[in-house]
């Protein structure tokens, strides 16, 4: 394999990346608070609906975003009303919205623009361009890492930039914040935090909020960002359950869900090129392995082989105050 | 619960009094949805123009799970629909068991052969259909590499694929043709993104006309290879609007027809296999003022003494689902 073609591999990483560590990173806020959240999927399809629908009617791909958060934010407060107002079970809870997303997605669609189930595709100005970094093309006569950082760093939509700085950020408010550490805590032991007098409702809430704006920003990823252009039906694909695959993968850290991400990118990049697999190993590797692998890690990891992976404490358990 | 049950009880009063026409045709569309722009869009076309044509109504029913498949065949049996029209592959088993429980109901897939005596089985030469816009991608290739992107790699589409391989090598022996396939599951139909994906990535090994055999996903094949200023093929339905004057072509299968046929054909409708290939317009290629510019005089000409040479039997285009080979390519 050369050296451009290993390029475009990595290039491909970043973006099949980003939408998995948006939503992993959505899913570790929720997760750390103690609220489980499968509805990972269902907020990312309702964000990628709304963003492209706004982006296509209006032909502001901003709005289109503002509005894709929206729509995630609004089923996060449904998930937050459910499993901590209520008390109800976090797992079902994220379950009812899976299946509303993937429902009124495609009924509103169809009223809305009569393509059955799908928004008009986007045109050039209605959907996030890539950007080219200024000055990292005049850095591509430097040996090996010129290209690199010209084609693989540069050329991305702002969402992927994003999300990488999402990963810093998140290790900062979780780990260097008060609220980050009243926010774990109330993951681990809800009832310590009660007593100190604050309220794990309010945290709680803040939590999934936080996971809304994520999961809406990797929901627009999708369906507004290049090479992306509209919405169809079920586009998520999985890729919900995949980031909680790589939650678990990272053990609940912000890094780590980085390092889960890219690889579970760069797993999937590679699974769409198997000519360059068998190039490099002189095998021909399945396909429908590669695209396995992140469940197979998984599983791996939970049954103990690499370290241990403990979730939160608290996680699943609605807290209910002592009389 | 109450409010629960009352609700249920209203909808299912409903699905009956909705069931009382009297042998009015039914059709199920399969997962992918009504309107995919492709192939059960096209079934739908044919549908509608039946009721067009005849004033009539038809009883539909969109899939969107797999389980509800067994469940929309025999209800639209029980109902007394006839005939029942399925598109799909995937219909095929259940409506093996099916079809003997309602001998008096004629039942038609559209995609697969079910051996039963009241089912009509269409078959398509996508095969052929394939071969011929291979051809175009050939001579309209520079590079030398053309693309395939199948949705679910099932026989099927590897069909596709094997036709279109053998299409682009009897232009240019020495091309490459890069094959790759969404996915293994049903949502393989609905991925754009990975489409892209795939596009991209057969951009970058030089492909410069790529052929989308894909459903939904197709949808993101198209538009990569217009931004990335490639050439596309389309599938199933005429496609060419999409991206005007980007699509080189469309492989055109007439599910519209099949469907008009067995509509038209009524309670009487002829069973057994029905096979539609170049020779009974059954597939083809699709020329309109979105591509003309794109289609050169020497183009069309060879590819239409093509199809006189597979109509009259001279020219014999390999189909993978008779030996699961294929001479022009290995997956």
């Amino acid at each position: 394999m050369d050296l451009t073609a290993f390029f475009q591999l990595l290039d491909a990483t970043l973006r099949l990346a980003t939408p998995l560590l948006l939503a992993c990173l959505a899913g570790l806020f929720s997760e750390r608070a103690g609220i489980f959240d499968i509805g990972l999927e269902g907020k990312m399809l309702v964000a990628a609906f709304l963003a492209a629908a706004v982006a296509a009617v209006t032909g502001n791909v901003w709005l289109g975003l503002l509005m894709g958060i929206g729509g995630s934010l609004v089923l996060s407060g449904l998930h937050g009303l459910a499993s901590i107002t209520f008390r109800g079970n976090q797992l079902i809870s994220g379950v009812a919205i899976n299946f509303l997303a993937a429902g009124i997605t495609v009924v509103a669609a169809q009223a809305w623009f009569a393509q059955g189930g799908r928004t008009p595709q986007l045109g050039a100005g209605s959907r996030f361009a890539e950007i080219q970094l200024p000055g990292f093309a005049a850095l591509r006569d430097i040996p090996l890492l010129g290209p690199l950082l010209a084609d693989v760093v540069s050329g991305h939509t702002i969402l992927v930039y994003v999300a990488l700085l999402a990963v810093p950020v998140s290790w900062w408010v979780l780990f260097r914040t008060r609220f980050g550490l009243r926010l774990r805590a109330v993951g681990e032991n809800p009832a310590a935090v009660d007593t100190a007098g604050v309220s794990v409702i309010r945290l709680r809430f803040a939590a999934v909020a936080i996971a809304g704006l994520l999961c809406g920003l990797a929901g627009a990823h999708l369906s507004t960002a290049e090479p992306a252009a509209g919405f169809i039906r079920d586009m998520t694909a999985g890729r919900g359950f995949i980031a909680l695959a790589a939650l678990i993968f990272a053990k609940w850290r912000p890094w780590g869900a980085l390092g889960a991400c890219l690889l579970f990118g760069f797993l999937q990049a590679l699974s769409l090129r198997p000519a360059t697999i068998e190039a490099v190993i002189g095998l021909r590797v399945q396909t429908q392995f590669l695209d396995a692998l992140p469940y197979i890690l998984t599983v791996v990891i939970l049954a103990g082989f690499v370290g241990r992976a403990i979730p939160p404490r608290a996680g699943g358990e609605p807290y209910v105050k002592e009389r | 619960m109450t409010q629960l049950s009352t609700l249920l009880g209203a909808t299912a009063a409903l699905a009956l009094a909705a069931g009382a026409a009297v042998a009015s045709p039914a059709v199920i569309f399969d997962l992918g949805g009504k309107f995919d722009r492709s192939f059960n869009e096209s079934a739908f076309n044919g549908a509608e123009r039946w009721r067009e044509e005849t004033g009539q109504s038809y009883a539909e029913f969109e899939l969107t799970a797999e389980p509800q498949r067994e469940q929309a065949i025999r209800r639209f049996a029980e109902q007394g629909h006839d005939p029942v029209i399925m598109v799909g592959f995937m219909s095929a088993t259940p409506l093996e068991q099916i079809a003997p429980d309602y001998p008096e109901t004629t039942f038609v897939i559209v995609d697969a052969v079910v051996d039963q005596p009241n089912v009509r089985s269409v078959v398509f030469n996508e095969h052929e259909g394939s071969y011929l816009v291979g051809m175009l991608a050939a001579m309209a290739s520079e590079t030398g590499t053309v693309g395939f992107v199948g949705g679910m790699d099932i026989p099927l589409i590897r069909k596709f694929a094997c036709g279109y391989a053998q299409g682009v090598k009897a232009v240019n022996p020495d091309a490459t043709v890069l094959v790759n396939f969404t996915g293994t599951t049903p949502a393989a139909w609905n991925d754009p993104a990975r489409g892209s994906e795939l596009t991209l990535a057969q951009i970058s090994q030089g492909a410069d006309v790529v052929y989308a055999a894909a459903g939904g996903t197709g949808v993101g094949v198209l538009q990569t290879a217009a931004d990335r200023g490639i050439l596309s093929i389309g599938v199933d339905s005429n496609q060419n609007y999409l991206h005007p004057g980007q699509v080189l072509t469309s492989m055109i299968k007439r599910v519209d027809n099949a469907v008009y046929e067995a509509m038209a054909g009524g309670e009487g409708l002829e069973t057994g296999v029905q096979v539609m290939g170049v020779a009974n317009d059954g597939v083809g290629w699709a020329l309109d003022e979105h591509n003309e510019a794109l289609i050169t005089e020497e183009m069309r000409a060879a590819v239409t003494e093509a199809e006189e040479k597979i109509a009259s039997g001279e020219l014999q285009v390999h189909d993978y689902m008779t030996d699961e080979t294929c001479p022009a390519l290995t997956f």
